[in-house]
């Protein structure tokens, strides 16, 4: 089966990471193979009679075939063999892929504008990275707080919505060590193509570790918490806290303490109610320079304490 | 007869001003508006697909060359507008509404289409909605890609609303001119025209009318829910007010699979006109190739669901989905198996129009073994929503509905104008648009194998190669366009006179003078044979 395996070394898909990514892929070689045999078949056919039956003289006799049934049953006969063939096998795989294994770990995941929130089962929140052990069912538990995203990753060939409103579900058994890309592939507006996370794959031992280093981060310092959590709720993804460059929406870098300008002309003191009021009610003041309504609400998401701990990061930021 | 000599001895002379054109109710006439308007619409919407690739031709973080667009964006409105643009506006209506209002009475020896006045409502309907449609780039603009996908397109805070109300009355001409069509072909051939003597034209033409006429309501339906929604605050697809964002999807495939086909089936049907004309020979399989068209138009209301494998429907409604889709894929390829068999024993004249034919051929096999991937359910799993999606469909539509459109806009341009373009300028076109082509698309197969997902305004290092070669193949096509453009311009200007039949063809419309006089034919013709009898 040389050819076959050529056919997969030239597929270009990523790392294989799990066993159904070999099970796809030998499908997809199949169906390369296959492609790639029928299109020379009918490209090379075409190509062939073309050249042989060219115009020669103006008054060329041409030969009157109408029809031939049983040329014809043939081809419509076997393309539907080959195509139901690669439907029963497509189905075999796909039964695999959406059949959940029992006693598997479960991660929640939440997608929305424009990070992955990871939290598993001890309460231990990150986001944008997953930690998985090596040869272990792993459940993602999927929904969405806002629009529609799509869990991708393709070295593991799965893919899921995010559907908000409701769960849906995916599982992998990764057998392979290493980093590899989460991609969100439905589309969810400005910075779609930033959402990106990482998936990583460890031993045992390590996600033990892990694990552990998680719950003593629940024991951390105000400021500390806060700047945990300015990554977990994406707020990296559009404000800037180490330079004064703009992002999607305003840097906080030494911005405390500062009078900041509104789009309708008045200034506004940034001191510790206005970080509040920000978090809360994103749209009330619009910075100059800045659309209104792209900001997400986080009123009901953070509590007091919460709140105390990004005010204290915010204030910070020097 | 003294009111007949004020009259000029074609379509195009027979009024004259800018007035006698808006108000004409010749299917001719209406079918150059469409050509005009579409052309300049397909003019937009190319200069805003080279805007997305010029942004893609390197990563964001690159020196210099990295980001040309403001931000993000920037980019997805783009990359709506060339979408929503393209589809709504160039692809659906290219096909039928220009060449099929054009040649469809020519084809069955009739006058005019059955509802002349309707014809014209439908170009006005058409014009409305894509002013609309244009229209929203000087308000908010928009940004929800052309599917509207749910929760999104209630969320944003674009002019959705509006693009909505363009496309459900482009919709509207959409159905006007199916109906038209449909009625045209059961009532008004020619004496002796029996439906098995109607060109495969007229045949894909009644297979695309059908489903304009029946799957068009739903997006209309669709959006005016949306629209709903929006303004009534009623919950139907937003989940927080209790709706369901996946019915969404439902509703908009349910009309779009069915109109991925209204694109298609008519490019097929040109396919097989170009094939026999330029063989010189009856086409293979007459009854199969006919009847699969209508077979593709039946089966492809019950595909939808392959465009949501991965949207949380149920495993058994994937299996259900892929199967039927399966089905799908064997008259289509019954069909290129028959032009290829046509060409055997025949007499091949390259000719431009015929180059296009052999062009879709090719591309078309490519489109259509990947579509057969993609219907594979693990493997969809894999390129849902990726570059593979990407290029999967621009084989099908501008490798297939594309270049059969240009083809026959060169095979009837004769025609048309009265005119003959001049050979060398096109087939130059051709083969820049057939190389540039390749060179952009073929590479997204491979950039979606790797995983890199659609809609993206940046990516990964690993995907710059294969952008930077899609990227130049885009200059490649563009520089084709123009080529094209300049054939054109060039045989309207200077093109020596065209005479009635200068392919040696059999159908009807090349037996009358080129362009053809306002009634179409000075005597009623009678048909006495099928339309590729070269014997």
């Amino acid at each position: 089966m040389m050819w076959f395996n050529i056919a997969k070394a030239q597929s270009f898909m990523p790392t294989q990471g799990t066993e159904i990514a070999k099970q796809v892929d030998n499908l997809y070689g199949f169906l390369l193979v296959t492609s790639f045999i029928a299109c020379v078949l009918v490209i090379g056919g075409m190509i062939y009679f073309v050249w042989k039956y060219r115009r020669k003289t103006p008054n060329d006799k041409t030969a009157y075939i109408s029809h031939n049934t049983a040329l014809e049953f043939l081809w419509s006969f076997i393309p539907l063999v080959i195509f139901l063939g690669v439907f029963g096998w497509g189905w075999y795989i796909y039964h695999q892929m959406r059949a959940m294994p029992k006693n598997a770990l479960e991660i929640n995941v939440l997608g929305k504008q424009w990070a992955w929130e990871v939290e598993y089962k001890n309460g231990y929140k990150t986001v944008n990275e997953i930690v998985v052990p090596i040869n272990q069912d792993v459940k993602i538990l999927l929904t969405s707080s806002d629009v529609i995203h799509s869990f991708f990753v393709p070295s593991f060939r799965i893919k899921q919505d995010a559907v908000p409103g409701r769960y849906t579900a995916l599982w992998f058994k990764a057998d392979k060590l290493g980093d590899f890309h989460l991609f969100c592939t439905e589309y969810c507006g400005t910075s779609h193509s930033g959402m990106i996370g990482k998936l990583k794959v460890v031993s045992r031992e390590d996600f033990d570790k892990y694990m552990e280093q998680g719950q003593e981060e629940r024991n951390l310092p105000l400021g500390e918490k806060g700047k945990k959590l300015f990554a977990v709720k994406a707020c990296a993804s559009c404000h800037a806290v180490d330079s004064p460059a703009t992002m999607v929406g305003p840097s906080l870098f030494q911005k405390f303490g500062h009078e900041e300008t509104m789009d309708d002309g008045t200034k506004i003191m940034f001191d510790e109610n206005y970080i509040r009021e920000s978090i809360l009610e994103p749209n009330k003041h619009i910075v100059k320079g800045f659309p209104k309504g792209v900001m997400p609400t986080f009123q009901g998401q953070l509590n007091e304490n919460e709140l105390g701990a990004l005010v204290e990061y915010i204030k910070n930021l020097k | 007869m003294a009111k007949t000599t004020a009259h000029g001895d074609n379509y195009i002379n027979y009024e004259k001003g800018l007035w006698s054109w808006l108000t004409t109710v010749d299917h001719k006439r209406i079918g150059l508006m469409y050509f005009i308007t579409v052309m300049f619409f397909f003019f937009i919407g190319g200069v805003m697909a080279l805007l997305l690739r010029l942004e893609l031709f390197a990563p964001n973080t690159a020196p210099n060359v990295g980001q040309i667009l403001a931000n993000g964006d920037v980019y997805n409105q783009v990359m709506t507008y060339h979408g929503a643009i393209m589809v709504f506006m160039v692809i659906v209506p290219g096909i039928p509404a220009i060449l099929g209002n054009f040649f469809l009475p020519l084809h069955i020896g009739a006058k005019d289409v059955a509802f002349p006045k309707i014809n014209l409502l439908s170009w006005y309907c058409f014009m409305a909605g894509a002013i609309l449609a244009i229209a929203t780039f000087f308000t908010t603009k928009i940004d929800t890609g052309w599917t509207f996908y749910t929760p999104y397109s209630i969320r944003t805070g674009t002019a959705t609303a509006l693009m909505v109300l363009a496309a459900f009355i482009m919709g509207m001409s959409s159905i006007l001119t199916g109906l038209n069509f449909i009625v045209t072909v059961h009532k008004l051939r020619a004496p002796g025209m029996t439906m098995h003597r109607m060109p495969l034209f007229v045949w894909s033409l009644y297979a695309t009318a059908i489903l304009q006429m029946l799957a068009t309501p739903v997006l209309g339906i669709t959006l005016l829910l949306l629209a709903v929604e929006r303004f009534l605050g009623i919950g139907i697809f937003d989940p927080k007010l209790g709706g369901d964002p996946v019915l969404f999807q439902h509703f908009f495939w349910f009309y779009s699979h069915p109109a991925v086909y209204i694109m298609v089936i008519p490019a097929m049907g040109i396919v097989s006109e170009l094939i026999t004309t330029f063989s010189k020979k009856v086409i293979f399989g007459y009854t199969a190739i006919a009847y699969s068209s209508l077979g593709i138009a039946a089966v492809s209301f019950f595909v939808w669901g392959h465009h949501m494998f991965v949207s949380g429907q149920s495993e058994t409604t994937g299996i259900i989905f892929s199967f039927l889709t399966m089905l799908v894929g064997v008259p289509t390829a019954i069909k290129m198996f028959n032009w290829v068999a046509t060409f055997y024993k025949g007499s091949v004249e390259f000719r431009t129009p015929m180059l296009y034919a052999l062009g879709f051929m090719f591309l078309f096999a490519i489109g259509g073994v990947t579509g057969i991937m993609l219907a594979t359910l693990p493997i969809d799993v894999h390129f849902h929503d990726t570059y593979f999606v990407v290029a999967h469909f621009h084989y099908v539509m501008v490798g297939g509905t594309l270049m059969s459109l240009m083809g026959g806009y060169y095979y009837w341009f004769p025609k048309m104008f009265g005119k003959m373009y001049s050979e060398s300028t096109a087939r130059m076109s051709f083969v820049f648009i057939f190389i540039g082509f390749n060179v952009t698309f073929f590479p997204q197969f491979i950039l979606g194998a790797m995983g890199m997902p659609r809609r993206y305004f940046d990516y990964i290092p690993a995907y710059e190669t294969l952008n930077k070669i899609s990227t130049v193949g885009s200059w490649l096509i563009g520089i084709g366009f123009l080529f094209g453009l300049y054939t054109i311009v060039h045989g309207l200007l200077k093109g020596e006179k065209a005479p009635m039949n200068p392919w040696g063809s059999k159908t009807l419309e090349w037996q009358t003078p080129s362009p053809p006089p306002h009634d179409n034919f000075s005597v009623e013709p009678v048909v006495t044979a099928g339309p590729y009898e070269y014997r």
